[in-house]
């Protein structure tokens, strides 16, 4: 199953890397659109400027790896492979959704495709992955944690990764650094660096650019190989930047002049594209094709969606499995 | 087969652990030490490798629980006290609880963490809690506190193989209780009527119901028959058979060792009274008081719901005559 040579992506591979970025950015301005229309409720938090985290991480699992993320799930779901349909349908509430309208935005699961939940408080999936590595010692399985670095000053950050560690659990840890939790700058609000503090548990930590596809796929590869080895958890720290909000109530006041324009220079999306143009001799027109369909597909689940019934509300739930 | 509660206990995980493989011990003190009430000494020996010793992290053995769950195991978590539950409140409240309902059915958590709880023992404000109240407004928990080793043994077993998170919680004064076992199965949710009787209803659970037993014992002395209910499951508690015993008796009195402001007592006393208010005479509770558990040894057996403390109340509430009006 595995991809052995990732340095020298294939342009087939790098082809549908990109595609599948595209299709999260343009996923994420839907999303945009579909709250200021009214009809993704509540509040939403985009991933835009992270799409290589996600699709080139999630893009070297095996198929019996398993996966918690954070409210900011949207791109790491879809790059697992949840339905398209499905997940716009969750976003706006209705039926068809993948947890039935139940769950939104925040709080996507899918089994199905490995993911076993987004959790809507900001170190949950540093717990979720390390039971799952629980259950999985002595398997070639791997749990990933994927959550942002304002995870690391709640609990779960240091008694989990103390945890996985004493019992040499096979979770690979990923911290998204946007260098912003929620509106307050990391810097402000985190003693030392993130890195030291993996360090000081004797967990194998290393950095990544988060803004280049393949980067992140090469370090993903040989923490999910030395987790898979049983040397323990292992931790990445992908260096990235959110271009948009923490969530929509945010106008993003906080950022530094210049921060926010020096980060877009760096635009995974626009890497990825001058790679295979310019690296890899990928025609305009092909990728113009791609972005082409991933607008249709998009197109399609948000009528569908949009289209979808609302979940009764005189269906009889039970809070209990029988 | 005559067991102690603790014994029981042991029994039942001991049974889980080589019916099931999947089924995995984890808390702090558990394997090499045995437990800090001796609870689980001799199972790491027994089945090494599925019964850990963990650090002292409250938040990552319910997140770790929680996790492995959802792939595949059956983990039974031990928090050692009951009063150390809020550093594992997140993952309880947040994840395990609401996983069933939020995935729209994709899975749900088959868990179960183990406490000790309760007052008696002159551990003093933190280490004496009944920590029910904290959870029973959590939907998609099961709340179990039995009252004696026979229902120890089968409501544990039981929680293990429920397909839900089930907190199960150990009264430390019933402890040395002892018992025959006779390893009948049991559902969970259904109370049961321990002793019977005509004049008034007693509910309660843990060890209330030893209380309320010697208590109904005293009032037979005073001509007052009083029914004993053993709730065994706090949540979702078993209304049904509270209401039928209430439509022949008339009277209703819930014992719980919890602060009385928010306790589950108000509780079933609400769901009673929706459906016995036109026949019942009285319904009451006693509780202890809205202050943390004290120290001292006379504070707290003052503190504590007791036999002579519930005959008391019970011939307050009944001055009156037991005759219906």
């Amino acid at each position: 199953m595995r991809e052995l040579v990732i340095d020298d992506v294939a342009t087939d591979t790098m082809l549908d890397l990109y595609r599948q970025m595209f299709l999260i950015r343009i996923v994420e301005d839907a999303c945009q659109d579909l709250y200021s229309k009214g009809l993704l409720h509540g509040t939403t938090h985009l991933c835009s400027g992270q799409e290589a985290v996600a699709v080139g991480a999630n893009s070297v699992l095996g198929p019996h790896d398993r996966v918690a993320c954070t409210y900011r799930g949207h791109g790491h779901s879809l790059a697992l492979g949840m339905d398209l349909n499905a997940f716009i349908a969750e976003l706006l509430g209705r039926q068809s959704g993948i947890c039935g309208g139940r769950a939104g935005s925040m709080n996507l699961i899918d089994l199905e495709h490995r993911l076993l939940g987004c959790y809507g408080i900001v170190g949950g999936s540093v717990a979720a992955a390390t039971g799952a590595g629980l259950a999985f010692r002595g398997t070639q399985r791997v749990a990933v944690a994927y959550f942002g670095d304002g995870a690391v000053n709640q609990a779960y950050f240091p008694e989990c990764l103390n945890f996985s560690k004493v019992f040499g659990l096979p979770v690979v840890y990923v911290c998204e650094n946007n260098l912003y939790g929620e509106f307050t700058p990391m810097d402000t609000v985190t003693a030392g660096t993130i890195m030291d503090r993996v360090r000081a548990y004797g967990v194998a930590a290393s950095q990544v650019d988060g803004m280049d596809i393949r980067a992140v796929r090469t370090a993903m590869q040989g923490a999910l190989e030395s987790a898979r080895n049983g040397d323990g958890p292992v931790f990445l720290e992908a260096l990235t930047y959110r271009f948009a909000g923490h969530s929509k109530s945010d106008p993003g006041r906080y950022r530094a002049a210049g921060e926010f324009e020096r980060w877009r220079e760096r635009d995974p999306i626009r890497l990825a594209r001058e790679a295979l143009t310019s690296e890899l001799g990928v025609a305009e027109d092909t990728i113009k094709q791609v972005e082409t369909e991933c607008a249709v597909r998009l197109a399609g689940a948000r009528e569908a969606a949009t289209e979808a019934l609302f979940p009764d509300p005189g269906e009889s739930v039970s809070e209990f499995k029988a | 087969m005559q067991l102690d509660f603790r014994g029981a206990i042991r029994k039942a995980l001991d049974d889980e652990l080589t019916a099931d493989p999947a089924v995995i011990l984890f808390g702090e003190d558990i394997g090499a030490a045995g437990g800090a009430f001796a609870v689980t000494t001799g199972l790491q020996e027994k089945h090494p490798n599925r019964v850990l010793d963990t650090p002292i992290s409250e938040l990552a053995l319910s997140g770790a629980g929680f996790g492995a769950a959802l792939c595949g195991l059956r983990p039974v978590v031990e928090i050692m006290f009951g009063d150390f539950l809020p550093l594992a409140m997140d993952s309880l409240l947040n994840q395990a609880s609401k996983f069933w309902y939020m995935s729209n059915g994709q899975a749900s958590v088959p868990m179960v963490v183990r406490c000790v709880v309760g007052a008696g023992g002159r551990f003093g404000p933190i280490h004496s809690q009944t920590p029910i109240a904290w959870f029973m407004s959590v939907p998609g928990i099961k709340i179990v506190g039995p009252s004696t080793p026979a229902d120890a043994y089968s409501l544990l077993r039981a929680a293990v193989r429920d397909e839900n998170p089930v907190l199960f919680l150990e009264h430390k004064r019933l402890y040395t209780v002892k018992g025959e076992v006779s390893g009948e199965q049991q559902s969970i949710g259904e109370a049961a009527i321990v002793r019977e009787g005509a004049d008034l209803t007693l509910v309660s659970a843990l060890r209330a119901v030893p209380d309320c037993l010697e208590a109904a014992a005293m009032l037979e002395s005073a001509g007052i028959s009083a029914e004993v209910i053993d709730l065994k499951t706090l949540r979702p508690p078993d209304i049904p058979t509270i209401v039928k015993s209430v439509k022949k008796t008339h009277r209703l009195m819930v014992v719980e060792e919890g602060p009385r402001t928010g306790g589950w007592a108000g509780e079933i006393l609400a769901a009673v009274t929706e459906e016995c208010l036109g026949v019942m005479q009285s319904a009451w509770r006693l509780t202890t008081a809205d202050h943390p558990v004290p120290y001292s040894p006379g504070l707290e057996d003052a503190f504590l719901p007791s036999a002579t403390s519930i005959v008391a109340s019970v011939t307050q509430h009944m001055a009156g005559g037991k005759v219906d009006a």
